[in-house]
């Protein structure tokens, strides 16, 4: 607590605390009780009063190096040391170090006469040499209420008290002094009137069968502190109390990204899996493969060498390990190399605290990187909606606090809402993945979607969730025409397509081979026109020299004969023979 | 520690037998109640009990350790010791009347 001396040294105001050791009562009082002062514990019967003060005690001496003082009125020395021994300390080797004294008190109402004046000078004596015995800093007062039934002189008694509280804080001794619950009172006899500093409630009742503990701060003199009921548990280790509602919302975020175990929805998640640290509920009905999601998850942490917990509400470690192997995967590996660890525990086995105190100490001693509770809808047996909000709302903020990435499972009902039986918690997920069945012509398929994922472009398709003995496979769902087809339908559909796609390619292919036909006669028409044309020519061209032959014959012959008439010039004969031996 | 020795007396006309009272007076220092308490049980006593009683005048102040033997809370505390049973008697020993039957003197003498 030095961050508390700290804060000391800054103001003298500032309260100095007492570290008490209790889990979780340190942090909901920042640091502890008020340091030299009284603390008044107050319950019903079996609250754990006793069990307060007693943890209280024995931290301090074991791990703050402040011996104490059990001043009991109550219990038998023996009784005592049953007790200590029962929460795990050696209370006589404790004894002997001189760690702890104890001093019973016990006054037999019928061996005792009053007569005139007195005061209890006796008991602050054999108080202060207990103290002094040891050098204790602190002091416990179990339960001084009993005075009030053995001594028949309330007025002197209650001075007394008064006077004792002022000598405790003079001797700068910490105490805690417990008290009955009255019938409107804190305390039957109204010991918070003397202790004004800091006053806790214990609370035990019992809601629809299932014994809750609650501790309430109803005044904490000058100091601040959570201001709620929390539900606390006693158990082997003594009391745990859960403060986590005040840790609020600023816990380290993380950029990595973390594979979810199927490729497939690794890319449905922007390509790279979930963000390390972020909170992810598979949400579904009863058969759509959550378990095996979670468990996929799971085997890729435990591949990249990361530790997951995994806590089973509904199957036992064996099971869930021989039911994975049939979708090929060997979970018994990670679970011999210490990296996977279950725990397997039946929801109704406890109350919801119980639970939480389970998760927290589970989580503390494994220290895991993912953590998996499958499914959490069966906590909700065990307690109200609220209630299981509120220890998840703690669960998931501590968790984000050790930047553990979480992954729960929710089991839906049929016949309601899918998106709505975890609405209570939906504001607390960062990705909620939601399995479901779709039922199409006489078959059940598993459909996946994400139905959000923050910080993360994320696919808006359903994916068809199939599982073979090679695990987890996403399929892209048939949905054409309007329609959404999965399983053998869309295997059906898919082959249809393909067909008629053949029968189209078929279709195209033959047009082509038609026009390239047609292109082809086309062109061979035009050749024989061409060729026409080019014989017409010819034919012209042939024409054209008869023709001009016959036009020179026929000149030739009109100078033949005109020279054969008139008798001409030689010369004239002589080109004329020439050109019509040219034209033979 | 001072003890009173026991005063001579005549036989006991109360009790029936031979007996000794063994009585411890436990007081906080020499506070004005403290002696108040040892003068009203040495008048009484020896009223009632002369010659046959004895008493130990315990300080808890010097022997705050004692305290816890005899369960003493209040001061001042009268111890009856003996004859059994244990009886005890808180208060400054102002009201003889209870201080007789918290003793159970008064019972045996009638």
């Amino acid at each position: 607590m030095t961050k508390n001396k700290a804060k000391a040294k800054q103001g003298a105001d500032f309260i100095e605390k007492c570290p008490t050791g209790i889990r979780g009562l340190d942090e909901i009082t920042k640091g502890g009780l008020p340091r030299g002062r009284p603390t008044l514990i107050c319950g019903g019967a079996g609250a754990g009063k006793t069990l307060f003060a007693m943890e209280f005690l024995m931290r301090g001496a074991m791990d703050y190096g402040e011996p104490g003082v059990f001043m009991t009125f109550e219990e038998t020395p023996e009784d005592l040391a049953k007790n200590f021994i029962s929460l795990g300390f050696d209370f006589h080797e404790m004894i002997a170090q001189g760690l702890i004294a104890t001093d019973h008190v016990s006054i037999a109402r019928s061996e005792i006469e009053e007569t005139g004046e007195y005061d209890l000078e006796g008991l602050f004596i054999r108080l202060g040499s207990a103290i002094d015995s040891i050098g204790a800093k602190r002091v416990v007062l179990d339960t001084i209420e009993a005075l009030f039934s053995e001594l028949p002189n309330a007025t002197i008694l209650r001075a007394e008290l008064r006077r004792l509280f002022h000598w405790l804080k003079d001797r700068g001794v910490t105490a805690v002094v417990t008290g009955e619950k009255g019938d409107k009172t804190l305390t039957r006899y109204g010991l918070e009137e003397y202790v004004a500093d800091c006053v806790i409630f214990l609370d035990f009742r019992i809601v629809e069968q299932i014994a809750t503990r609650r501790l309430r701060i109803i005044k904490y003199r000058g100091s601040f502190h959570g201001p709620d009921e929390y539900p606390f548990l006693i158990d082997e280790r003594g009391l745990s109390i859960l403060p986590i509602t005040s840790l609020g919302l600023d816990y380290p975020v993380s950029t990595e990204r973390i594979s979810t175990g199927v490729p497939k929805l690794d890319a449905m998640l922007g390509g790279k899996g979930f963000y390390r640290g972020s909170t992810i509920l598979v949400s579904g009905t009863t058969g759509t493969g959550k378990t095996s999601l979670s468990t996929t998850f799971a085997d890729a942490a435990c591949l990249r060498g990361e530790r997951c917990l995994y806590f089973a509400f509904e199957e036992s470690p064996r099971q869930i390990i021989r039911n994975m192997g049939s979708i090929g995967m060997d979970l018994k590996r990670w679970v011999n190399k210490g990296l996977l660890k279950f725990y397997s525990a039946r929801p109704s086995l406890y109350g919801l605290e119980m639970h939480l105190v389970t998760f927290h100490k589970v989580i503390d001693a494994f220290k895991p990187q993912i953590f998996i509770v499958d499914p959490i809808s069966n906590l909700v047996n065990v307690g109200t909606a609220s209630e299981v909000k509120s220890i998840l709302t703690r669960l998931i903020d501590y968790l984000k606090m050790q930047k553990i990435s979480t992954l729960l499972t929710d089991l839906s009902h049929f016949g309601s809402s899918l998106e709505g039986t975890s609405e209570e918690i939906s504001s607390l997920i960062d990705t909620w993945l939601l399995l479901r069945d779709i039922e199409l012509n006489g078959e059940r398929n598993r459909g996946l979607y994400i139905l959000k994922s923050r910080g993360m472009p994320h696919s808006n398709q359903i994916q068809e969730f199939l599982l073979s003995n090679q695990g987890i496979d996403l399929i892209d769902i048939y949905t054409g025409s309007g329609e959404v087809l999965t399983g053998s339908a869309r295997a059906a559909q898919d082959a249809k397509e393909k067909a008629s796609e053949l029968t189209r390619q078929h279709e195209v292919d033959r047009k082509f081979r038609d026009q390239e036909r047609k292109r082809k006669a086309l062109e061979a028409k035009i050749a024989a026109l061409r060729a026409e044309l080019d014989a017409e020519s010819e034919e012209l061209h042939l024409m054209a020299e008869e023709e001009r032959r016959r036009r020179s014959g026929l000149a030739d012959n009109r100078l033949e004969m005109a020279h054969l008439r008139k008798g001409g010039t030689s010369a004239a004969r002589r080109s004329a023979r020439k050109r019509s031996g040219k034209g033979d | 520690m001072k003890a009173v020795s026991p005063g001579k007396g005549k036989k006991a006309k109360a009790g029936s037998t031979e007996e000794i009272w063994n009585l411890r007076l436990y007081v906080a220092g020499q506070t004005p109640k403290s002696i108040t308490a040892l003068a009203n049980l040495k008048k009484i006593c020896e009223e009632h009990l002369a010659g046959k009683y004895n008493i130990e005048v315990i300080d808890l102040l010097e022997k705050p350790q004692l305290a816890k033997g005899d369960q003493i809370i209040a001061v001042p505390t009268l111890v009856r010791k003996l004859p059994e049973p244990l009886k005890k008697i808180i208060g400054d020993l102002a009201n003889t009347e209870r201080v007789l039957v918290g003793l159970d003197i008064r019972s045996g003498s009638g």
